[in-house]
């Protein structure tokens, strides 16, 4: 039997892009923030391209997206992510910002997929990336998992593997480079990838004529999603000065710099 | 009267790690900024009694502990069950544990079953007439914010580095068990153990005093028109020997190494430092043939001391954000760096 993967992924402006906090109506934000460019997630993508490859590899899997920001933005992203990754797309209306509370992104993610039509829970796989590049919690997977009663969760999830009887091999990153290894005796289970073991896949003409006949109708009935301030507040939001008065050393001996460097390391 | 509860799981040798102890320390303030809250400590483990006993001098009010085998392994329905019956016990407004793969998986559940919240990644938090605030970062380290949060147990992990570890003398702890009901549901999961990166040399040091990052440089072509990538390999795995440091890597390094290219055996994403990558802290930083600009450097962003060799004296990476910057030759010096290290 496949599996039923449901992958969370959330858009981030390009990481390339210079980020200036500002105090918007609801809260912080950032400066132009509806003018930036957006990517997928990076390690929520990680997670979509692990659970395209699971499903294409398992029989009788399918894929959903499950993504809440701005419309606009999501329909920007879901144009280049679609020609890599067979899904179904859900869309969820709402902010995209690293600012909003990861409990309540995780109630409105947890309702969507409590809503999809035709998914096996005993089949469930939730994957998403372990924190996001954006909020950087760490938080929100774990609470769609509590909310959708999945106690088999996992985090910092490098390697995934089905064993013969059906269980599930599992690697998590752990301290000091290392990875925890747990077998999980199947679904429903939650994990938070980090880089996985896979490359990008290359742009498919095909699986994005595929996506595109779902993406469009998605996109078009995607539901307001209200996401809560819940209690929490911000007293700052800066972006630290940390510039150094950087010493150049240009013309001293391959031996001196080497002898200054291991005073350094020694001191 | 507000209960600050610090919260630890042991280590495999039953100990608490430095990170824990870090934890403990800023707990202890936290408490006595507050005035009025008292100091409780839960652990979870194997078995807690070593653990309890090494900071039974802390001022806590009481101990308590949920051990037992089932606790010894890092699980998330069984840490998630423990941590939920030390908190129905002890009542907390404020949970603070030191950030651990073992906690970062499991509090922001347990939070959410409780109905409080959860902060993982917290670098500070502190308490100013009676209100409790912590600082962490947003957008991969480049924003940083203070907040506070209404709702209890508000649960706060705060990162390794981010305060002095606890110097206890210990002592003998009375250990209040606390127990916990487990469903046979709750064991689906086993744990086998850990796993090193395959056949490679153990590279990443969280506790080293120096972080030593390799970047895309030294597997470009050098001065002779080749490119010298084992000479590379052992140069860098001569200076890591030698110096026991942290190996970090630049995310164009690692990309490479994912495209099937000819790199450093050694170098995998578990070594990524940056925005995608980990965000290690350590005194010193030695980085050598990385460039960049500002978002690939927040590698750097706790890296008390900063130094780079590299060819280019406009170096992104290290204009404004290194202390010293020696233009030269990574090869020649670093070999004489290890030469240096042999004769000491």
């Amino acid at each position: 039997m496949g599996f039923h993967i449901v992958v969370c992924a959330g858009i981030v402006p390009d990481p390339l892009q210079t980020l200036e906090p500002i105090t918007g109506p609801q809260g912080p934000a950032l400066k132009n923030e509806m003018m930036l460019p957006a990517v997928l997630d990076p390690w929520a993508k990680h997670a979509l391209f692990e659970a395209a490859h699971l499903a294409a590899k398992t029989p009788d899997s399918k894929v959903w997206l499950v993504s809440m920001a701005p419309k606009t933005k999501l329909q920007q992203v879901m144009m280049s992510i679609a020609q890599k990754a067979s899904f179904e797309l859900v869309a969820l209306d709402g902010p995209a910002s690293g600012f909003t509370d990861s409990q309540a992104v995780a109630e409105a993610l947890a309702a969507a997929i409590n809503a999809i039509s035709g998914l096996d829970r005993k089949r469930l796989l939730v994957f998403g990336g372990w924190e996001s590049a954006s909020r950087g919690a760490g938080a929100t997977l774990q609470i769609v998992g509590e909310r959708l009663g999945i106690v088999e969760q996992f985090q910092g999830v490098d390697e995934l593997s089905v064993t013969a009887s059906g269980s599930l091999r599992i690697l998590e990153r752990v301290e000091g480079g290392m990875h925890q290894i747990s077998h999980c005796d199947g679904p429903p289970a939650v994990l938070g990838w980090a880089t996985g073991s896979l490359p990008e896949p290359p742009n498919n003409p095909q699986v994005g004529m595929a996506n595109m006949r779902t993406l469009m109708p998605a996109l078009q009935k995607a539901t307001a999603a209200g996401v809560a301030v819940d209690g929490k507040s911000f007293t700052s939001v800066e972006v630290p000065k940390q510039r150094r008065d950087t010493r150049i050393v240009k013309d001293a001996s391959t031996d001196d710099i080497a002898r200054e460097i291991m005073e350094w390391i020694k001191g | 009267m507000d209960t600050v509860l610090y919260l630890a799981h042991t280590q495999s040798d039953e100990t608490l790690s430095k990170g824990a102890l870090e934890a403990l320390t800023a707990a202890k303030e936290l408490t006595a900024q507050l005035g009025s809250a008292n100091l409780v400590v839960a652990i979870l483990g194997g078995d807690v009694q070593t653990a309890a006993d090494s900071v039974a001098d802390c001022g806590a009010s009481k101990f308590l502990g949920v051990s037992g085998e089932a606790f010894a392994q890092s699980r998330y329905a069984t840490d998630a069950a423990a941590i939920e019956a030390l908190c129905r016990t002890a009542q907390p407004a404020i949970v603070l544990c030191g950030s651990s793969s073992r906690f970062n998986r499991v509090l922001p559940g347990v939070a959410s079953r409780l109905g409080g919240c959860a902060d993982l990644h917290a670098t500070e938090v502190k308490a100013d007439g009676g209100s409790t605030s912590i600082t962490r970062w947003y957008y991969r380290q480049r924003i940083r914010a203070a907040q506070v949060r209404d709702k209890r147990p508000w649960f706060v992990a705060l990162e390794t580095g981010s305060d002095a570890p606890w110097i206890t003398a210990g002592g003998k702890a009375a250990v209040e068990s606390v127990p916990v009901a487990l469903p046979e549901s709750s064991l689906r999961t086993t744990v086998e153990g850990l796993q090193k990166p395959p056949g490679q040399t153990q590279t990443i040091r969280p506790d080293a005093d120096l972080l030593y990052v390799a970047g895309a440089g030294w597997t470009k072509k050098q001065a002779d028109g080749e490119a010298h990538i084992q000479d590379a390999e052992s140069i860098i795995l001569d200076f890591l020997g030698k110096t026991q440091a942290s190996l970090g890597g630049s995310k164009s390094l690692v990309d490479i190494s994912g495209t099937g290219q000819a790199v450093l055996s050694f170098m995998t994403h578990l070594n990524q430092i940056g925005q995608t990558g980990a965000i290690p802290r350590h005194p010193k930083g030695l980085s050598t043939c990385c460039h960049g600009e500002e978002p690939h450097a927040v590698g750097w962003r706790f890296i008390h001391e900063r130094r780079a060799i590299n060819l280019d004296a406009n170096c992104g990476w290290a204009h404004g954000k290194a202390d010293v910057l020696y233009v030269a030759d990574a090869f020649e010096v670093m070999r004489k760096v290890n030469a240096l290290l042999e004769k000491s």
